[in-house]
C-alpha cells in the first residue's frame, strides 16, 4: 500500500510541478475571464458606436416630426437644404447622418440615408423600423383602420413552463438554462476524460519505451504501478478543476468589483435591445426588464451543489473507467502512433454519448435513450451529467453511479490482466486477438 | 540462497521453462547461461516475481519466495532505462523507496555510492543529459543501493567501455565478498570464467548443464595435451603409435609440437612411455576446454 502511495506521489508531483500544468491552470480561467471582459467591452463599445445624430431633411414636412428620439438615435430637424447640410457634416467624426425624406415618400417609400463615415447598420435599421411604423400608421389611416385597435390585438403566447416536483408543487423551470449547463458539462467531461485518459496512456508508453518498467515492476506489482499512475493523474485532474473553479470565481469576483459595475452592465445589456419593440406594444418592455430575474430564477431551479458533486463523482468514475482502458492500450503498444487503432474503438461510446448529448439527450432528457445511456457505465458520465440539470431523481443518479463504479472495477480488472503482460512485450504488434490471449495468461 | 524447483512456464504455444531446477549457493557468483530465447529472462522474471510460474516453486533463504523478499533482491535488467525527465537524485531516491528504504537512508546510500563511483555531480542532472554509459552506472547504483542479499545482473557489462566495465566488475566482486549472492546472466563466456563459481546452462527451456565451473571443466577434460619436444639425434623419425593417441595438430618449424587426444583406456603416462625413448620432451600442457567451447559444444549438440 505504501508503494502505491509513493507511485501516486511521483505521478502527481511530476505533473503538477511541470510548467505546462501551471500554465494551463492559470491561463484557462484567464482566457474565460478575458472573454467575459472582452464581450462586455465590445458590447459597450458597439452600444456607444450606435449612438447616432441624425439631421432630418424632410420635404414632406410631416414625417420628420413623427420620428422619436431614443437612447441611440437623436433626430434634429434640419433647416438647411440637403446639399448645404451635406457640406456641413462631411468633415464630422462619429456617427453623424442625414436622413433625406423626399416629398413622395408615402408613395415610393424611398429615403436617402447619408453618413459621414460608413453607415452603421443598426442605426440604419432602427431608422427604417421607425419609418416603417410611420408608414404603417399612415396606411391604416388611409384604409380607415384605427391603429389603436390593431395594437390591442395580441397574438403573443406566454408560456409558463413549470415542472412538477415530487412533492406535487409546480416549480418554474427554464429548459434553456438547463440546456446550456448540460451542453457545457458534456463538453467538459468529454474533453477531460480524453485529456487525462490519454495522459495515463502516454505515461505508460513512456515507461515502456524508456525500459524503466522492468526495474519498477521488480519492486512493485504491475497492478500497483497501474493504479498508482491512474490515481496520481486523476488527482492532477481534480486539482486542476478545483483550481479552475477557485480561480474563476476569484477572478470573476475581482473583475466584477473593479472593472465592471454590475448594475451598469445589466442596464446597458437591456438598452441594447432593439427599441422598435416598444411600438409593438407595452408588453415587451416588462419582459425585457424581467429577463435578468428570469435567468436568476432559472439558475435557482438548477441545484448547483448537486450538480457540482455529481460532476466530480461522475468525472472520477468515468475517468477511472476510461483511464483503465487507456492503460491497457498503453501497455500493449510500443509508441503512440500504434495506439491509435485501439483508442478509436474504446472511446467510441464516449464519442457517441457526446454527439447524442447535443441532440437526443438535451431535447428529450427523460426519454428512453437518455435514460438507458445514463445507466450504461461507458456512456453514463456524459449522459447522466447532461440529464442532471433537467432534474433527475436521486435514486437514478445513485444507481447510475453504482453501475459506473461496478464498470470501472470491471475495466480495471480486465486492463490489469492485459497490462501485466503488455508492459513486458516489445516489438510484437498487438492485435485484439493478442490482447485476449494476454488476458487469459496466468500469473 | 535460492532453490529453484521444477519451474514450468508456458506461453500460448511455447514453453519458456520446462521443469527447470537450479540450486544457487549462498555467497557465490552464479552464471546463468544460455543462447537467446533459452528462457533466461523468463526465469529471472519469475525470481523477481514479475511473473509467476505455472508450476514449481522457488525457495529463497529457506522460505517460499514471497513479496517480502522483493527488498532483498536487486535486479538489473538487460533492457534498462530510467525516467528521462526526472533528476537523477530524485529518481534514485524514488527507486530506493520502492525497494522499501526510507527517504533519509536512501539519500545516505546514494551519496555513498555516488562518491565511490565519483559521480556526485550528477545528482541534479537529468537522465537525458547523460551518455549511455553514464546511465548504466547510475542504473547499477540503483540496483545495489538497498544492499540486496541477492543481486541479479542481466548482461551488466553491455554498453560499458573497458575502463568502466572493470570498475563495475570490481564493485560486483566486492559486493560478493561482502556476502551478496550474485546471479550473472550473460553470453560473454570469458567473463564467466573470470567471475563465476557456479553456472547453469539453459537451452530450449531446459537446464542442460549445472555445477561449479571447476567441476564442469574437469568433466570436460578429454585427455587433450599439447606436447613440445626435440627429436633425439639418434632417432631417424619419430614413430607414433596411433592406437595410443590421435594427433590433432602438429608443428615442425624449429621446435616441434603436437596436440594429441588420448583415448579413454589409455593415459598420458602410456604416451610418454612410448615417446620418451624417441624425443626430448620440453613442455606438456593439458588443454582444458574453455567455457566458451563447452557452451558451444553443449548447445549445438543439444537437439
Amino acid at each position: 500500500m505504501n508503494k502505491i502511495l509513493l507511485i501516486i506521489q511521483r505521478e502527481y508531483l511530476s505533473r503538477v510541478k511541470k510548467k505546462s500544468f501551471l500554465l494551463t491552470t492559470f491561463l484557462v480561467p484567464l482566457f474565460f475571464i478575458g472573454m467575459y471582459v472582452g464581450v462586455f467591452f465590445l458590447t459597450k463599445k458597439s452600444f456607444e458606436d450606435s449612438k447616432a445624430l441624425i439631421y432630418v431633411v424632410d420635404n414632406t414636412k410631416e414625417v420628420g416630426s413623427q420620428l422619436k428620439n431614443t437612447e441611440k438615435l437623436t433626430f434634429t430637424e434640419s433647416t438647411n437644404e440637403l446639399n448645404t447640410q451635406i457640406q456641413e457634416i462631411k468633415d464630422l467624426d462619429g456617427n453623424t447622418n442625414i436622413l433625406f425624406i423626399p416629398e413622395d415618400f408615402y408613395k415610393t417609400h424611398q429615403i436617402e440615408f447619408l453618413s459621414s463615415g460608413k453607415p452603421n447598420i443598426s442605426t440604419k435599421s432602427d431608422v427604417e423600423s421607425q419609418l416603417g411604423d410611420i408608414l404603417l400608421n399612415y396606411q391604416y389611416k388611409e384604409l380607415n383602420i384605427d391603429p389603436s385597435k390593431i395594437k390591442s390585438i395580441d397574438t403573443k403566447v406566454h408560456t409558463a413552463a413549470k415542472e412538477i416536483t415530487s412533492t406535487g408543487e409546480a416549480k418554474d423551470s427554464d429548459t434553456r438554462i438547463a440546456m446550456g449547463i448540460a451542453m457545457a458539462l458534456s463538453v467538459l467531461i468529454y474533453l477531460s476524460l480524453f485529456l487525462y485518459g490519454a495522459q495515463v496512456m502516454r505515461g505508460i508508453i513512456e515507461e515502456k519505451s524508456n525500459r524503466i518498467i522492468e526495474v519498477i515492476i521488480s519492486s512493485v506489482k504491475p497492478f500497483q504501478l497501474m493504479m498508482g499512475k491512474i490515481i496520481g493523474i486523476g488527482l492532477v485532474g481534480i486539482t486542476q478543476f478545483l483550481l479552475w473553479i477557485i480561480l474563476s470565481f476569484g477572478l470573476i469576483a475581482i473583475a466584477s468589483n473593479t472593472l465592471i459595475d454590475k448594475s451598469e452592465f445589466q442596464q446597458e445589456m437591456m438598452k441594447t435591445r432593439p427599441q422598435g419593440m416598444e411600438l409593438e406594444g407595452g408588453q415587451s418592455e416588462i419582459q425585457n426588464g424581467s429577463i435578468i430575474s428570469e435567468i436568476n430564477t432559472a439558475m435557482d431551479a438548477v441545484n448547483i451543489p448537486e450538480l457540482l458533486i455529481s460532476f466530480f463523482l461522475f468525472f472520477i468514475g468515468g475517468y477511472m473507467l476510461y483511464s483503465a482502458l487507456f492503460a491497457a492500450v498503453g501497455s500493449a503498444v510500443d509508441n503512440e502512433t500504434e495506439a491509435n487503432q485501439f483508442t478509436m474503438p474504446i472511446t467510441t461510446p464516449l464519442l457517441l454519448a457526446y454527439i447524442l448529448s447535443f441532440g437526443v439527450l438535451i431535447n428529450n432528457p427523460h426519454g428512453p435513450i437518455a435514460v438507458w445511456l445514463s445507466f450504461i457505465p461507458l456512456t453514463s458520465p456524459i449522459a447522466m451529467l447532461v440529464r442532471i440539470p433537467f432534474g433527475v431523481p436521486t435514486w437514478q443518479i445513485a444507481l447510475s453511479f453504482i453501475l459506473l463504479v461496478g464498470g470501472f472495477i470491471f475495466t480495471t480488472w480486465v486492463a490489469a490482466r492485459i497490462y501485466r503482460i503488455g508492459i513486458l512485450m516489445y516489438g510484437k504488434k498487438a492485435s485484439f486477438k493478442e490482447l485476449i490471449k494476454w488476458f487469459r495468461y496466468n500469473g | 540462497m535460492l532453490e529453484i524447483r521444477n519451474i514450468v512456464k508456458q506461453y500460448a504455444h511455447h514453453k519458456a521453462l520446462d521443469d527447470v531446477s537450479i540450486h544457487v549457493p549462498t555467497g557465490k557468483i552464479f552464471g546463468l547461461l544460455g543462447p537467446n530465447g533459452a528462457g533466461k529472462t523468463s526465469l529471472i522474471r519469475i525470481i523477481n516475481q514479475i511473473t509467476a510460474p505455472d508450476s514449481g516453486e522457488i525457495i529463497f533463504d529457506g522460505q517460499r519466495l514471497n513479496s517480502s523478499h522483493i527488498g532483498k533482491i536487486g535486479y538489473l535488467p538487460e533492457e534498462r532505462g530510467l525516467y528521462k525527465k526526472m533528476l537523477i537524485g530524485d529518481q534514485m531516491i524514488y527507486l530506493a523507496q520502492l525497494k522499501g528504504l526510507s527517504k533519509q537512508l536512501a539519500k545516505e546510500k546514494i551519496k555513498f555510492w555516488f562518491e565511490k563511483l565519483k559521480i556526485e555531480s550528477w545528482w541534479d542532472k537529468k537522465v537525458e543529459d547523460l551518455s549511455k554509459g553514464m546511465q548504466q552506472k547510475v542504473q547499477f547504483v540503483a540496483t545495489v543501493l538497498h544492499e540486496p542479499q541477492l543481486i541479479i545482473l542481466d548482461e551488466p557489462f553491455s554498453g560499458f567501455d573497458p575502463v568502466n566495465a572493470q570498475v563495475i566488475q570490481d564493485e560486483i566482486l566486492e559486493l560478493n565478498k561482502k556476502g551478496a549472492t550474485i546471479i550473472y546472466s550473460t553470453h560473454r563466456m570469458e567473463s564467466v570464467e573470470a567471475l563465476c563459481d557456479n553456472i547453469a546452462l539453459l537451452n530450449k527451456s531446459k537446464v542442460i548443464l549445472e555445477g561449479s565451473v571447476k567441476e564442469i571443466k574437469n568433466n570436460y577434460r578429454n585427455q587433450t595435451y599439447k606436447i613440445e619436444y626435440h627429436k633425439k639425434p639418434e632417432v631417424d623419425a619419430v614413430f607414433l603409435d596411433s592406437s595410443l593417441y590421435q594427433k590433432l595438430e602438429e608443428h615442425k618449424n624449429g621446435s616441434n609440437s603436437m596436440t594429441i587426444q588420448i583415448p579413454e583406456d589409455k593415459s598420458l603416462n602410456d604416451v610418454l612411455f612410448h615417446l620418451i625413448p624417441q624425443v626430448e620432451i620440453q613442455q606438456i600442457f593439458e588443454i582444458i576446454p574453455s567455457m566458451h567451447d563447452i557452451f558451444i559444444d553443449k548447445v549445438t549438440n543439444n537437439i
